[in-house]
């Protein structure tokens, strides 16, 4: 199969060496590599992802269904039976039980006559530098030697700070478990050799599956083929989305798209939620110190106010001492003026 | 759908919603409320003097009342409540969890931590006014008196601002779009904890103290009006989506001027609508106070 270019670990994934016994200090070099706890005929550890054609995608959908088929989710979308008049496209978005989305883009003439499909099917991106992961507070989601990020719906605990934090809107509550939920890239399937479902589905090659650096170099090899193609003055060039390190790292589901990524409702430049984080905690810090000083600065003013009060009171009382008929004292008796 | 998208005014448009609802306004309120209201009894026992003491009080039982209704809150509003435990402890190693980078992960600590501290507070008041027995009283006197008073000072800011950084760490229309919620959250917990200080307080302790804190909700508003007007002025073509329709109604009546304009005026004339012109303003201000949080928490939501 053209797509399933990474190796079974079976015969790569080395022993632990022999480690010298009798309590002698371990040097680092003879603790076992991260392969060697992976299970037999598991891919080796090394950065595996997509890299998803859309230029060939038909829109057939297979992925979507072997996704769903190989992960258990329920193909009821949601009880959702109406149809979304949105294109072709029903099950609408990825969320909690739809880990693969295929988008259909319609660009045509008013009358139909003129124009052309764009299809994509959309996962998670299992982004080197991933929001989920970042903000996630119980730890639920996690990194795995494959360079994939994987929640465990065990430990998640429903907080939803991953949905808002992603910046593709890949995740959501799946209503079966009630956890966050999304694409795993078949972590269960890597650790017996086999490939994503949807990629082993997809009959076009548009999703492939494979070591990010070799994806990357088809999907360059790819882009030229297309590039030295003909094409309308007025379309826009094919580039790839992702597969670069501008942005989050670079994602380990990459794309080769046909026109401006927010056509294909991707954003254009994501972000790490961190990244707001600085401006935002800078100026709140700021106004907090300010708080403080203004409420120092008013119990200090009501000070010099009393102190004010109770010298006049003082003064008062000197001069109703000095000549108990007087209320109002004379100027030159005020002591403190 | 998708071609709304393409003319999206900024990335965070491209996200899904968390569906933070009411339950998380309600939350951000009180939360706000409880580490304001610390904030101002931390600052009366610490800077303050002898009299200060009956309204220093007040706050720390405002901020208990406050935090053991929010806190439960956050729970309920977990998809699965009955594993709240796995922001506190690792559910596999059993080791404490915390993540210095996660706002959520920090805040859960900042609210334990405060609970923690309001508490002991509180004890010590109690046992002041012999509610309990007398051994408490040390809790709010000399040295550990005063070092509880400014942790919950400083806790009580950091759980009036924090809010804002949960919600700017994400990817979401507004939140993540503007720099300045972390510190409107702050600004407007310090206002709702000085209100509250002002109902409950109003009437039953130093004369000096109400004028302080009502001092304080002064100037708290005005820079809350302020931080508001540049929200709104740097949010460009965001506005619309955001504020244009509903929302929009709700922060322009509901929290400029039910909740900031009409209490700042009855602050400034306090005969206006007779005795009851400080406690009627207090009252607006938790009112706007509330529908601050609704606006900047549904407002973005519903995109
Ligand atoms: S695409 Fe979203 S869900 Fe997937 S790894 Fe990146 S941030 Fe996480």
């Amino acid at each position: 199969m053209a797509q399933q270019s990474a190796t079974p670990a079976a015969t790569t994934a080395a022993p632990p060496s022999a480690t010298p016994a009798g309590g002698t200090p371990v040097p680092l070099a003879s603790i076992p590599p991260a392969s060697a706890y992976a299970p037999p005929g598991a891919f080796p550890p090394e950065p595996l992802g997509f890299y998803t054609d859309t230029s060939v995608c038909i829109g057939c959908k297979a992925c979507e269904v072997a996704c769903k088929n190989w992960n258990g989710l329920s193909s009821r979308n949601g009880g959702v039976n109406t149809l979304s008049g949105d294109s072709y496209d029903n099950t609408r978005r990825l969320d909690g039980q739809h880990w693969r989305h295929v988008k259909f883009i319609e660009q045509f003439s008013e009358d139909r006559t003129n124009g052309r499909w764009l299809m994509m099917s959309d996962v998670c991106k299992h982004c080197v530098q991933a929001g989920c992961l970042e903000v996630c507070p119980t730890g639920a989601i996690m990194r795995t030697e494959y360079d994939t990020v994987v929640i465990q719906a065990d430990v998640c605990n429903g907080c939803r700070d991953c949905i808002g934090a992603c910046p593709f809107g890949v995740i959501d509550i799946n209503p079966v478990n009630n956890t966050a939920m999304k694409c795993t890239l078949c972590y269960d399937r890597l650790h017996r050799g086999m490939e994503p479902a949807c990629a082993q589905a997809c009959p076009t090659a548009s999703i492939q599956f494979g070591p990010i650096a070799e994806l990357k170099q088809r999907a360059q090899a790819r882009l030229e083929q297309l590039k030295s193609q003909p094409r309308p003055e007025s379309r826009p060039e094919p580039r790839l989305y992702g597969a670069d390190e501008s942005f989050l790292g670079g994602l380990n589901a990459f794309y080769l798209l046909d026109d401006e990524p927010e056509v294909y409702g991707l954003p254009n430049h994501p972000a790490l939620p961190s990244q707001h984080l600085p401006a935002n905690v800078g100026l709140a810090a700021v106004g907090a110190v300010g708080v403080g000083l203004l409420g120092l600065l008013g119990l200090r003013k009501r000070r010099m106010d009393e102190f004010a009060a109770e010298a006049r009171a003082e003064q008062i009382s000197d001069r109703g001492a000095t000549d108990p008929g007087m209320t109002l004292g004379s100027d030159e008796e005020a002591p403190h003026a | 759908m998708l071609e709304l998208l393409a003319q999206a005014p900024s990335d965070t448009f491209f996200t899904h919603s968390p569906e933070w609802g009411w339950l998380i306004v309600f939350y951000f309120f009180l939360g706000g409320l409880a580490g304001g209201s610390a904030f101002l009894a931390g600052m009366l026992d610490l800077f303050g003097v002898a009299a200060d003491r009956s309204m220093a009080r007040v706050g720390y039982f405002i901020a208990l009342v406050a935090i053991a209704i929010s806190g439960p809150l956050l729970i309920i509003d977990l998809n699965r409540p009955e594993r709240f435990w796995h922001m506190l402890i690792q559910s596999e190693t059993g080791g404490l969890m915390v993540k210095w980078y996660s706002p959520i992960s920090i805040g859960i600590w900042i609210v334990s931590l405060f609970a923690l501290f309001v508490f002991l507070a509180s004890l010590g008041a109690l046992a002041e006014l012999g509610k309990i027995p007398e051994a408490s009283a040390a809790l709010a006197r000399g040295w550990l008196g005063k070092v509880i008073a400014a942790v919950c000072l400083i806790l009580g800011l950091m759980l009036a601002g924090y809010t804002g950084g949960v919600l700017a760490a994400t990817n979401r229309p507004l939140w993540a779009d503007s720099p300045w919620i972390g510190l409107l959250f702050l600004l407007s917990g310090v206002s709702a904890g000085a209100a509250a200080m002002l109902i409950f307080g109003w009437g039953r302790t130093n004369a000096g103290s109400v004028a302080w804190i009502d001092r304080m909700d002064i100037w708290t508003i005005l820079l809350e009006l302020l931080v508001l007007i540049v929200i709104a002025a740097t949010l460009g073509s965001l506005l619309g989506p955001l504020w244009g329709g509903v929302w929009g109604i709700v922060l322009v009546v509901g929290v400029v001027v039910i909740g900031a304009l009409i209490p700042l005026l009855f602050y400034w004339r306090p005969r206006l609508v007779g005795r009851w012109s400080i406690p009627t303003a207090a009252a607006l201000v938790l009112i706007g106070s509330f529908l601050l949080r609704a606006v900047i928490v549904l407002s973005s939501e519903r995109i």
